[in-house]
């Protein structure tokens, strides 16, 4: 179970509070305005942002103070997933050997078995810059299944990826989640994306993060923050 | 953090290295001496001189970094490195070089009188100016290109998609770099201009043109009055330190963000007139740099071919492992110290006076060890010192860049420090790692610094040499043996510069 | 191709000069810069001194009065070489310096010597060097100079950085005393700039930025001798000329007494005197003058010599200096 309680964070003239827990395996898609603090609310769980008061834990462990590379997170930015000058290989080698050493030949086998996963194999000596967007992103999501955390944080990823490519790549999310039996949390904009992959949605606005909904019962009856804020984007 | 620990220790024994001597001194003198008449006199020289030295280089760097980031030419990245020369030359090397050009009998006036123009004397503080500009312009133009070329090509497509104008893209774009790279690239210059002594004298006509350094070489080796040049040493290192504190309260940290990295053709400055001004600054840049270099390289021509003499080669062997040792201390020293407060630190060395910085070490060392034996050691140290704070202007905004745009991936990947360092870290730095070696190469070979103090006849270093020889009145030899300097660090700085760059674009 | 060779055979020869270093006595030898070039008297100094000493003669070359302050009694110095006036006084009052015990009466120098401490080796004169093909009439006083039109052009070094800067200041004390600022005022517009020191201010003056350079009277033979050229030429001013003497002395402390002596003794000898004028162009201190060197003999030299003895020279020094500063500085 991840659980934030009583969270408060002082963000740039307001702050974002509120209580959460979200049980192992579910995927959970965040909603909210722009600049209401959704990717905040990541940083918080990833560790990048320290609370101003209240606690994060994990399963009964307290992260609250734990940098982010001690968490048991992994993490898909909107952008530069992968390092530039290094092969996919070596990036995704990355993910196993986190010193910087030589693969053995299990990493090879795990490393080639990822890439077959997500539709990338023979692509391991390529660097990233001579892969397409829609490539990049899944030599990422291989390495989030390299890492193989309980909990996967997705910040808005492939929002550069056309809207087939990233239904295709949400499909991919899903599996390699179900496999790892990892919770997931993706912020995003778009309810479509939420629709289509989460089984909860949890909803930040006006500096309040909510309850998580069940996806359904959130669509087919939207608070009155989320209902503002979508009259007022499509305005 | 066991990389907290690196950064403490490097900024220790830089601190130690820049204060211990003071402190040396002022234990042996007894306490510090008084100011004289003359003092204020020389003060208000030095620091008008090395703000107007600082503001020059730099303001003319701008349109010269600019024009070179945006013209692709034959022989470009020749010209690149060779406008970077002037700043490793020697400086008794370079001031004759530009009174071959500026001097009484020198080209310029050649062509004046040819033509029954006026004469142009270069003596005062134009002239002190103009050799300042001489020595450091090629340092701004390339912490400036350097930092240009870093400007994700992206930035400018979408400048160009926009329809900017030419201001609105200088304001967008380029006005922020400049905001964040002229004021360290100032106070660097600065603080070197700060510390001039013999370039300043002989340029600035006579006694007018008295410098700090000037009165603390006079209080040391005319005087022998120790707490005296202490006293003015301290002055000089204030000055630095308020120089470089100034200097990075103006400039802003934020960098430019990720690119792809790619090369994106610019779309800027099709057309004519920025086309014609831009090769005007080219060619105006270039004459300024590479004519009084060209006539030192013909100057030294028959000495060199005559051989020198074997001490020449010796020295010359001397210099080069000097040269290669310094760059590998200061290298090491550097990447922990790639950041702000370290830059600041490291500013007050270079502000430290050669003499003071080599008597007290002298005073320290000889309890311990024959301090001639330790000549090239301690010249390898205090080079490496040295040149760490342009090392650093060169390395901290590309580091910090780095830490920006992949910091939250090292820390999601769990990354230790030294798989970072080895596979992030270095290879992203390449670049400017090269740059700032091949600076420090040169710088080391070309500094006189503190061996002057130490040196034994078996010892001496090229600089050295040179000296020597001009004082046997080898002039010819002494012409030879700065060409072979001049060689030597150019190469240095060729070899490394080039290494970063080959293959750096990925 | 011949670097690595070079570099071979002086490592090769820098580790027998150290093997041989265990039985035989070192005597260190603080000397200046210059000295210990190949160009340099050191080396020459080192191989006659050797031929008579059964030791190992050892330079260490730098700034000399400075380092054995420093240093005081743990100086690692037995005997300097190269010591100027300047500094005798300074030099005396440390107590670090023993009398050299050598008889002056070979001296020929042309003033009279009696310091039972520091022993000259060589001298000459301030003068003022010039180039016959570019000048036809040089100065011929030094009233002439002062007079002379603004458009020649001199060199000169800068008092408080330089030995041979600091003996112009006390030659025109000399010569004008209280109108010493009023001779510097109508000397400003002619001196093009200042240096550091004479290397700079030579070498400004063979690439011909410069008419007149302030050196020595000596400066001539090098040309003569070295490069057959006899085109440069000291203007002599018969209001004379600034006495510029180099000197030795045994440092009280010295671990090895005899050495010591012997090389002091050895500095008046004739193998040195003989060798002294061309290796360090300068005039021998005890050698007559139907011995020195062809070159030498052709030397134009000042019938008077002017000389503050250095007493003299500390009461005067700051008021010299102070007095070409505001001169030049208008």
């Amino acid at each position: 179970m991840l659980t934030l309680e009583n969270l408060n964070v002082v963000m740039d003239g307001s702050a974002l509070t509120g209580s959460l827990s979200l049980a192992p395996g579910r995927r959970v898609a965040v909603l909210g305005p722009s600049g209401a603090g959704k990717s905040t609310l990541l940083d918080v769980i990833a560790g990048f942002r320290l609370l101003d008061s209240g606690a994060v834990g994990w399963s009964g462990k307290d992260l609250t103070q734990l940098p982010p590379d001690k968490r048991p997170v992994s993490i898909l930015f909107q952008d530069g997933n992968l390092f530039p000058h290094l092969t996919v290989f070596r990036n995704l080698l990355l993910a196993l050997k986190p010193n910087g050493r030589r693969a053995s030949q299990e990493d090879q086998v795990r490393i080639e078995g990822a890439l077959k996963r997500v539709g990338l194999a023979g692509m391991s000596g390529r660097t990233p810059g001579t892969l397409s967007g829609g490539q990049q992103s899944r030599a990422a999501l291989a390495r989030v299944m390299l890492q193989g955390r309980p909990i996967i944080l997705l910040d808005e990823p492939f929002s550069a990826l056309g809207p087939a490519l990233k239904a295709e790549m949400l499909a991919l999310v899903r599996e390699v989640a179900g496999s790892l039996g990892a919770l997931v949390v993706m912020v995003t904009h778009a309810p479509a994306d939420a629709r289509r992959f989460a089984e909860d949605v949890v909803l930040v606005a006006e500096g309040k993060v909510h309850l998580p909904v069940a996806t359904a019962a959130f669509f087919a009856n939207p608070p009155e923050a989320y209902r503002d804020y979508v009259g007022t984007s499509q305005a | 953090m066991a990389q907290r620990a690196v950064a403490i220790t490097a900024a220790l024994v830089l601190a130690l290295l820049t204060l211990g001597p003071i402190a040396a001194v002022l234990v042996r003198s007894g306490g510090l001496g008084a100011f004289r008449p003359g003092d204020l006199e020389a003060l208000q020289f030095t620091i008008w001189q090395a703000l107007l030295s600082g503001f020059f280089s730099v303001a003319l760097a701008i349109p010269v970094a600019r024009a070179l980031a945006r013209r692709h030419f034959w022989g470009r990245s020749l010209l690149v490195s060779l406008l970077g020369a002037p700043f490793i030359l020697p400086v008794i090397v370079a001031v004759m070089g530009l009174i071959a050009v500026f001097g009484q009998n020198g080209l310029v006036n050649t062509v004046m009188a040819a033509l029954g123009g006026p004469k142009l004397d270069i003596y005062g503080l134009h002239g002190v100016i103009l050799a300042h500009v001489f020595f450091n312009l090629p340092l701004a133009t390339r912490m400036l290109l350097q930092a240009w070329l870093a400007i994700p090509g992206e930035r400018f497509r979408l400048a160009a998609s926009m329809g900017l104008s030419p201001w609105g893209q200088f304001l967008t774009l380029e006005w922020p770099l400049i905001r964040r790279i002229a004021p360290g690239a100032f106070a660097v210059i600065f603080v070197i201009c700060l510390t001039s002594f013999a370039v300043a004298l002989t340029l600035g006509g006579g006694p007018r043109a008295t410098t700090v350094e000037l009165a603390i070489y006079q209080a040391m080796r005319f005087d022998f009055d120790l707490g005296r040049a202490a006293t003015l040493a301290m002055l000089q290192l204030a000055m630095a330190v308020i120089a470089g504190m100034i200097a990075l309260k103006l400039a802003p940290a934020q960098g430019f963000g990720t690119g792809r990295g790619r090369q994106v053709p610019r779309w800027d400055g099709r057309g004519a007139v920025p086309r014609i001004c831009d090769t005007l600054w080219i060619l105006a840049a270039a004459a300024f740099l590479l004519v009084p270099l060209a006539l030192v390289v013909l100057r030294g021509f028959p000495g060199l071919m005559a051989g020198g003499g074997m001490g020449t080669w010796v020295a010359a062997k001397h210099s080069v492992m000097v040269a290669l040792a310094s760059t590998a201390l200061c290298m090491l020293w550097a990447l922990p110290l790639a950041n702000r407060r370290g830059e600041l630190l490291s500013v007050a060395a270079i502000a430290m006076s050669p003499l003071v910085l080599g008597t007290g070490l002298f005073l320290i060392l000889r309890p311990f060890v024959n301090p001639f034996s330790m000549a090239l050691p301690v010249t390898t140290v205090v080079n490496a010192m040295m040149a760490l704070p342009f090392a650093l202007r060169i390395l901290r905004p590309e580091a910090e860049a780095v830490e920006q745009d992949f910091g939250r991936l090292r820390s999601t990947l769990r990354m230790t420090s030294l798989a970072w360092l080895r596979l992030v870290w270095l290879p992203r730095l390449r670049r400017p790692m090269g740059f700032a070696a091949g600076l420090t190469a040169a710088l080391a070979m070309g500094d006189l610094g503190v061996i002057a103090l130490f040196a034994d006849p078996d010892r001496a270093t090229l600089p050295l040499q040179v000296y020597r020889l001009m004082g046997a009145y080898q002039m010819e030899a002494a012409a030879g043996a700065a060409l072979l300097l001049l060689i030597l660090s150019f190469s240095l700085f060729w070899l490394f510069d080039r290494g970063g760059r080959v293959g750096a674009d990925t | 191709m011949k670097t690595p060779l070079m570099a071979i055979t002086f490592v090769a020869g820098s580790l027998t000069a150290s093997l041989g270093l265990a039985d035989t006595p070192v005597l260190t030898v603080y000397a200046p810069d210059y000295f210990v070039s190949e160009w340099g008297p050191g080396p020459k100094i080192e191989e006659l001194f050797e031929a008579q000493c059964d030791c190992d003669l050892q330079f260490k070359p730098g700034d000399l009065l400075p380092r054995v302050l420093l240093e005081g009694d743990k100086t690692d110095a037995d005997v300097v070489i190269g010591l100027n006036t300047d500094v005798t006084k300074k030099a005396r009052e440390s107590g670090l310096f023993a009398s050299h015990g050598v008889a002056l009466d070979g001296l020929t120098l042309p003033i009279d010597w009696t310091d039972e401490m520091f022993l000259p080796f060589n001298y000459g004169h301030t003068a003022f060097i010039y180039n016959t093909t570019k000048i036809d009439s040089a100065p011929a006083s030094f009233d002439e100079l002062l007079n002379a039109p603004d458009d020649l052009r001199l060199v000169i070094q800068d008092p408080r950085s330089s030995i041979s800067g600091l003996a112009l200041v006390l030659w025109v004390n000399a010569v004008y005393g209280d109108q010493a600022q009023e001779a510097w005022a109508k000397l400003a517009p002619k001196i093009v700039t200042v240096t550091r020191g004479w290397s700079e201010s030579y070498g400004m003056f063979t690439d011909g930025e410069a008419d007149m350079v302030l050196s020595y009277t000596t400066s001539p033979a090098y040309h003569i001798i070295a490069e057959g050229d006899e085109t440069k030429k000291a203007a002599i001013f018969p209001e004379g000329h600034y006495f510029m003497v180099e000197l030795a002395a045994k440092l009280a402390g010295t671990d090895q007494p005899e050495l010591a002596d012997q090389f002091m003794t050895f500095v008046l000898s004739e193998a040195f005197q003989s060798m002294i004028a061309t290796g360090n162009w300068s005039i021998p201190a005890a050698l007559p003058q139907d011995q020195w060197p062809e070159g030498f003999q052709k030397l134009d030299m000042p019938e008077k010599v002017l000389f503050y003895t250095e007493d003299e020279a500390a009461d005067l020094r700051d008021q010299a200096i102070e007095a070409w500063r505001s001169a030049l500085s208008q």
